[in-house]
């Protein structure tokens, strides 16, 4: 039991509620935000180094034990991922203090970011499958809202697309949740893990767990990925840059605790399934990343190539692919969310400018704009030392042990499209002859010069500090293939 | 019981899929909203029609009904209703901007 577990879900949305009546005064909007975000990160640390020393956490509501009460339980998988989370939502934030503008701010943009990330730490914390779907909810009507704020006819006509996709696979959740409780009475994620294992798991229960597989691949962008790149590349770079790193890890990060923790036994379905899908999603995320023209394009198509290659890790499913596909996922979370900050960037500078080709020599006006790209794209394209790196090695070895050798060759062939796709705006739109001139330039505003600053020098540190990492995400993928850990935790603490 | 209550399930499943495959917003809406009651109704099927007492344990010896259908279907109609109502509102904003609630239209038009 330990009470700072709740923190990183509640102080967000009392903050958000405060946020709510202090509409006109965005200064304070910003400063209560900024240091809500900094406090839970800090918050998140703690828990973080809790779990280190003391094994995994749990906090039961209203004092209901499990199985019978909602719980959140901290182990160092999910821990990492909130850390993560709300790092870079502080940084995110700064670079919104600076480009987002005052009718962003003052239509509740701050409480709605705040809502998101209380929905993406929520549905991080949660033990109970029931509230994983209401965290899913809070965080997908925040995220409505951020997709929608601004209203330009596009913005709209893909927001409505993102809005009815996502209902339908809530609609689908519920389904799952019914025939999950129908067939096992109970919603506490490990007591469903001991009742699978102690029933087998059968064809009906195969069939819900595919069901899961459906919906979290629809957010996670696994194979059924045809509405992010619409929904993605209309939103402001800020929102972008959340969606980017949060939404589809959320994904990702159910995806492998249903198929670690519930629904292990019968891997021959399952994550042959999983392995096919990933595949698949590789090749055509790579497809749309080189046919793309626009830097939007070939950015959305990156994250779904980033899905695909972290879920080669689950689908491996040996202790050293998950470590990898953890390292990857922070490395994601982080990457991901620069990757859209510098391409939001560039269609400012360029004064709305999408195509590659007709960008040119932004480096000549912006130096250290242009090097923080190239770092960015080392970083996608896992080139040692930076965070990739790591990732891509271990998911690689997990790959050559468990002998899944034409996922080990979509994985590394996708890294090598990554880096040319990547590569192509580099060399087009920041070589070359400049085509603004010194006197016009658009000056990057601060902020976001210190948020990119911060965003590569964790890109960095994850990448050179892997080892001091490597305690906790160690920790991390042995709970994730010893469920009984997790299990014991849980039901006889 | 539970099968006739299946087989309502099927039909309003039925009725929402063929509202959310049509070209009118609105009615996508409306199809959403069936959905979410069809499987309303299947989380409380599937959890047991009534067959025990009232769960409360001063009022009766049991064999108690299991109310847990019932609070997760309590949850899961009020974020329907939320998610309903901003649908709603994203739908009216969208035919105030591009003026036309006509999916297929909506989809061939020019961005500005």
């Amino acid at each position: 039991m330990n009470n700072l577990l709740v923190l990183p879900l509640i102080i967000p949305i009392i903050t958000a509620v405060v946020l709510v009546f202090l509409r006109e005064q965005i200064l304070l909007q910003r400063v209560i935000s900024f240091l809500t975000m900094i406090f839970i990160s800090i918050i998140s640390f703690l828990l973080l180094n809790i779990v280190k020393t003391d094994g995994i956490i749990r906090l039961d509501f209203s004092g209901w034990l499990p199985p019978f009460g909602i719980l959140f339980v901290a182990d160092s998988f999910s821990i990492l991922l909130v850390l993560t989370a709300s790092i870079l939502t502080t940084i995110c934030l700064l670079y919104a203090f600076s480009t987002i503008g005052n009718k962003h701010e003052k239509m509740f943009f701050y409480p709605f970011v705040l809502f998101l990330i209380a929905g993406v730490n929520g549905s991080f914390l949660t033990g109970d499958i029931f509230n994983l779907f209401v965290c899913f909810e809070v965080m997908l009507l925040a995220s409505y809202v951020l997709v929608a704020l601004g209203g330009g006819r596009r913005q709209l006509r893909e927001s409505l697309k993102y809005v009815l996709i996502n209902v339908v696979a809530s609609w689908m959740f519920l389904i799952a949740l019914a025939f999950l409780y129908g067939t096992v009475k109970t919603l506490n994620m490990a007591h469903i893990a001991v009742r699978v294992a102690e029933v087998g798991q059968d064809s009906l229960l195969t069939t819900v767990a595919i069901l899961l597989l459906i919906v979290f691949s629809l957010k996670a962008g696994l194979l059924l990925f045809f509405w992010l790149p619409g929904s993605y590349s209309v939103p402001p770079t800020v929102v972008q840059a959340l969606f980017a790193a949060l939404l589809t890890k959320v994904g990702i990060y159910a995806l492998i605790r249903t198929f670690t923790l519930m629904f292990p036994l019968n891997q021959d379905v399952t994550h042959t399934i999983i392995g096919i899908m990933a595949g698949i999603t590789l090749v055509l995320g790579c497809m749309g990343a080189l046919s793309g023209r626009d830097i939007y394009t070939i950015a959305t198509y990156n994250v779904i190539i980033g899905v695909g290659f972290i879920l080669i890790g689950l689908a491996v499913g040996t202790e050293i692919a998950l470590t990898g596909a953890i390292y990857y996922i922070i490395h994601d979370m982080l990457a991901k969310a620069l990757l859209f900050l510098l391409i939001g960037m560039m269609f400012y500078v360029s004064g709305g400018e999408t195509i590659v080709k007709k960008m040119s020599g932004l480096i000549t006006n912006y130096p250290l704009f242009g090097w923080i790209y190239f770092l960015v794209m080392l970083a996608l394209a896992g080139i040692p030392p930076l965070s990739g790196f790591m990732g891509k090695v271990l998911i690689g070895q997990g790959a050559i042990e468990a002998e899944s050798y034409v996922l080990l060759a979509l994985g590394f062939a996708s890294s090598i499209i990554v880096l040319y796709s990547l590569l192509r705006i580099f060399l087009a739109s920041f070589f070359g002859e400049t085509t603004i001139s010194f006197e016009d330039k658009k000056p990057i505003p601060k902020g976001a010069y210190v948020s990119f600053i911060l965003l590569a020098l964790s890109i960095v540190f994850v990448g050179v500090g892997a080892e001091s990492l490597a305690v906790y995400v160690k920790d991390a993928a042995k709970t994730l293939m010893n469920p009984s850990i997790y299990i014991d935790a849980i039901l006889k603490g | 019981m539970e099968s006739l209550m299946m087989i309502l399930i099927g039909v309003l499943v039925t009725v929402g899929t063929y509202l959310v495959l049509s070209r009118n917003l609105i009615r996508v809406i409306l199809g959403t909203a069936v959905l979410s009651h069809a499987v309303h109704l299947l989380i409380l099927t599937v959890g047991g029609l009534k067959k025990g007492a009232v769960p409360i344990l001063s009022q009766s010896q049991g064999p108690f009904t299991d109310a847990l259908p019932q609070a997760l279907i309590l949850t899961a109609i009020v974020i329907s209703f939320a998610t309903t109502a901003f649908l709603l509102v994203l739908a009216y904003r969208t035919y105030k901007t591009n003026g036309s609630d006509d999916l297929q239209e909506l989809r061939g038009m020019s961005d500005e």
